[in-house]
């Protein structure tokens, strides 16, 4: 038993926040923080600042032009970035798609897209869910018809996470629909420019867009966009929900988030006194800090079975309940910390104009937090489907 | 980073978990629980033998362990079982006092210890002191070339079965003061000390103690007159790694019964595992349970730090247990139903073990206030 990091990793360490210290420009810190929305273009540049260096794909193999970190380095990376208000790596191409491209791609689809996903010249999204195929996403409805070199896709994507920057979706279209459900389903490369695409956004309950529907008529799309075989669609799906999970339990985002609500509960009084010593604010404070001190050892057990090349089973269920729930509490105290200045929601806030801010720092954007973030336990598999997986596999039998 | 025993504790979990399962079946323990002694002197020495003891001291005190993970290795196979033989009172409370604070006759005793044949008892907790660490109203005062002792000292564990109890209590200093607490290594058949004893309802016994005019040669004080405070926070943190351990143990078997019920018990034709209500709260009993395993490795991964970062992964895992222990006990109970009720079933027993760690060296709230306070400091 070790649960210090070796004199390697914390040399990482040291060189990753020095890098943010460095690299990180303060105008995209400030909208992390809450400050106001990151545009495409904000992310784009994050992203191009971080391929500079060599640390974009930093779980892609060297050969494709990847960082190769092991598990424990991309934790450690995670964990400074969101200390350091870095925004989040768009995931869509580079942990989503590119995995499934290199074990199941083509070489000239490798060849292709690869590059191309590196240089922020395609940014994907994701065409997983549908208005009827939400956790179970195996009854999607979404048709693929071939039609000589082409298929031909009608239906209808929903929740498409920043598709409205997307200039390409990899979708899940059903291919047999005879078939068993999770045996007719095929992985579709798609350019978003196809005549019969419609993009249309959501807008969630914080004002945020940043989900969309995608509508699919008679979209022809070349048969070479394929990945692997027709109909072993689902197969691939899945390798990508269990080989992408990493930073599941959102560690550093809750040591961030936790770090800001003391910071604000330090300078809000309530009776004469810093909240941060009203009993009963500092023992919920407390409860989900100790809650967060256990995550990250579960977090750092789980990252260092990864890294000796044990396959992740029901621990990402695992890390993804308790996680989001530690998460949620955060923001729960942020917005009860912000107190009435939780309440007011002016529209520069979402737009990132130059007024002054209203309220102390952190309060403004705190309640959209909390209601935006209600996300983390509904997406990526419910917590309700994530507690089914656990018990189905330790309880065996199961329906 | 490495989460992963060493082979020797690997080792010696192997040969306790064997052991136990063998000879600490439910039916020997239940006799052990009706049993006068409330403990099993054989299981006792057979633990000695195994070198169980000897793990919990380190080389410098005749043992070859008595780190963090020594303590937390041997608990959670102790808390497995629902073993009540008072390892935590003789040898990490008792024992641990001895060795740190001892002089060379006192620490004599450390042989006979390690070797199973000396029992210890500390003899602190009052009446009106509850988990409070400073908190010692009993007297030591000088009269004549004696120390003359007053006072009363609640829930001893183990006290029967002590040759010696360590006592502590005030030479100067207010009710809460840390400096001028002395520790006493006091034979049993002193006079003037006298004991009433009971059975403790998660098994073992206990006493209360009186101390009336109890007359002590200079040479009984364990440690410096008013300054044993500092070697009583690390035996007490030591006790907290083991307790935790103690209760992650007892949480691991009350889970795994209730996986093997849920995938046996029968009801509306199909085994109630089969029933999401049921498998949602399971699956939260599993959740809890890798935080609980996680706690203990904090806290017995820094046991070895300052007091002041000792203190506070300490207080997070015992807060963090006794929540998640509480849970995983009254779920287990309730997903069993009748049965998880009756006092034969292997489940009743290790419930109450699991709630009434919480009873032991500060419960649930008691840790909380104290990482809020050791986290603002």
């Amino acid at each position: 038993m070790d649960l210090s990091y070796s004199p390697q990793e914390l040399a990482f360490r040291d060189e990753i926040r020095a890098f943010l210290a460095d690299r990180l420009p303060d105008d995209l810190r400030a909208k992390v923080r809450g400050e106001g929305e990151l545009s495409k273009a904000d992310m784009d540049r994050w992203h191009a600042i971080l391929q500079q260096k060599g640390w974009l794909a930093q779980n892609w193999p060297k050969e494709f032009g990847g960082a190769a970190w092991n598990a424990v380095q991309r934790h450690i990376f995670e964990e400074e970035a969101a200390r350091a208000d870095a925004p989040r790596i768009v995931p869509f191409g580079l942990g989503m798609l590119a995995p499934v491209l290199m074990k199941f791609g083509s070489k000239a689809q490798q060849d292709y897209y690869l590059p191309r996903i590196l240089s922020g010249e395609d940014w994907w999204c994701q065409g997983y869910s549908e208005p009827g195929a939400g956790s179970d996403l195996a009854s999607l409805k979404t048709r693929a018809v071939r039609d000589g070199d082409h298929y031909v896709v009608n239906g209808q994507k929903t929740w498409t996470t920043l598709g409205q920057h997307a200039n390409r979706i990899f979708c899940l279209v059903r291919t047999d629909p005879d078939a068993k459900q999770q045996e007719g389903i095929s992985f579709l490369l798609i350019d978003m420019d196809t005549p019969g695409i419609d993009i249309r956004p959501i807008v969630l309950l914080d004002g945020s867009r940043e989900v969309n529907e995608v509508f699919f008529d008679n979209v022809r799309v070349p048969a070479e966009n394929l990945i692997g075989e027709e109909n072993k669609g689902w197969t691939y799906a899945k390798y990508l929900l269990t080989h992408e999970r990493t930073n599941i339990a959102g560690v550093g985002f809750s040591q961030a988030g936790l770090d800001a609500v003391k910071r604000m509960a330090r300078t809000r009084m309530q009776g004469g006194k810093p909240l941060l010593e009203n009993p009963h604010f500092a023992a919920r404070l407390a409860r989900v800090e100790i809650d967060l001190m256990a995550m990250a050892t579960t977090n750092l057990r789980i990252i260092s079975q990864a890294a000796a090349g044990q396959a992740p089973g029901v621990e990402s269920s695992m890390l993804k309940v308790k996680g989001t729930i530690i998460r949620q509490e955060i923001n729960d105290l942020a917005r009860r910390a912000a107190g009435p200045y939780a309440m007011p929601f002016p529209s520069e806030t979402i737009e990132g104009a130059n007024e002054p801010r209203i309220g102390p720092e952190g309060a403004g954007p705190a309640a959209a937090q909390y209601f935006n973030n209600r996300k983390l336990s509904i997406f990526g598999g419910s917590n309700e489907i994530q507690r089914g997986i656990i018990a189905k596999v330790k309880l065996g039998g199961g329906k | 980073m490495n989460f992963d025993l060493t082979d020797e504790r690997r080792m010696l979990q192997d040969t306790l978990r064997r052991f136990l399962t063998d000879r600490y079946t439910p039916a020997a323990r239940n006799a052990i629980l009706d049993s006068e002694d409330g403990f099993s002197a054989e299981i006792w020495s057979a633990l000695a033998e195994l070198g169980v003891l000897g793990a919990l001291f380190c080389e410098a005190d005749s043992g070859f362990g008595g780190a963090g993970f020594d303590i937390s290795t041997v608990f959670e196979e102790l808390g497995r079982a629902g073993v009540v033989e008072p390892l935590l009172d003789t040898a990490i409370l008792g024992g641990g006092l001895l060795a740190d604070l001892g002089g060379a006759s006192q620490r004599e005793l450390l042989g006979a210890v390690i070797g199973g044949t000396l029992h210890l008892a500390f003899a602190h907790g009052e009446p009106n002191s509850r988990y409070d660490l400073s908190r010692i109203e009993t007297t030591a005062s000088r009269e004549g070339g004696n120390l003359v002792l007053n006072g009363r000292k609640a829930v001893v564990v183990n006290a029967e079965a002590a040759e010696y109890l360590i006592v502590s209590a005030r030479e100067s200093g207010g009710p809460d003061d840390g400096d001028g607490i002395s520790l006493f290594l006091i034979p049993k058949e002193t006079e003037g000390l006298s004991l009433r004893g009971y059975p403790l309802i998660s098994g073992g016994r206990a006493a209360e103690v009186v101390l009336d005019n109890v007359a002590l040669p200079e040479t009984a004080r364990l440690g410096p007159a008013g300054g044993a405070f500092p070697a009583m926070q690390t035996a007490v943190a030591r006790a907290n790694v083991a307790l935790a351990a103690e209760a992650l143990g007892a949480m691991e078997t009350a889970t795994g019964l209730t996986r093997d019920y849920l995938q046996t018990r029968k009801q509306f034709g199909r085994p109630i595992g089969t029933f999401q209500a049921l498998q949602h709260r399971f699956a939260d009993l599993l959740i809890e349970l890798e935080q609980a395993r996680s706690a203990v490795i904090n806290a017995a991964g820094h046991l070895e730090e300052s007091p002041e970062i000792r203190d506070l992964h300490i207080a997070a895992a015992r807060n963090l247990i006794g929540r998640a222990g509480r849970l995983v006990a009254e779920e287990a109970i309730q997903m069993h139903g009748g049965i998880g009720m009756t006092r034969e079933y292997e489940l009743a027993h290790v419930a109450k073990r699991i709630v009434m760690t919480d009873h032991r060296l500060g419960d649930t709230d008691w840790h909380l206030e104290r990482f809020i306070a050791l986290a603002s400091a």
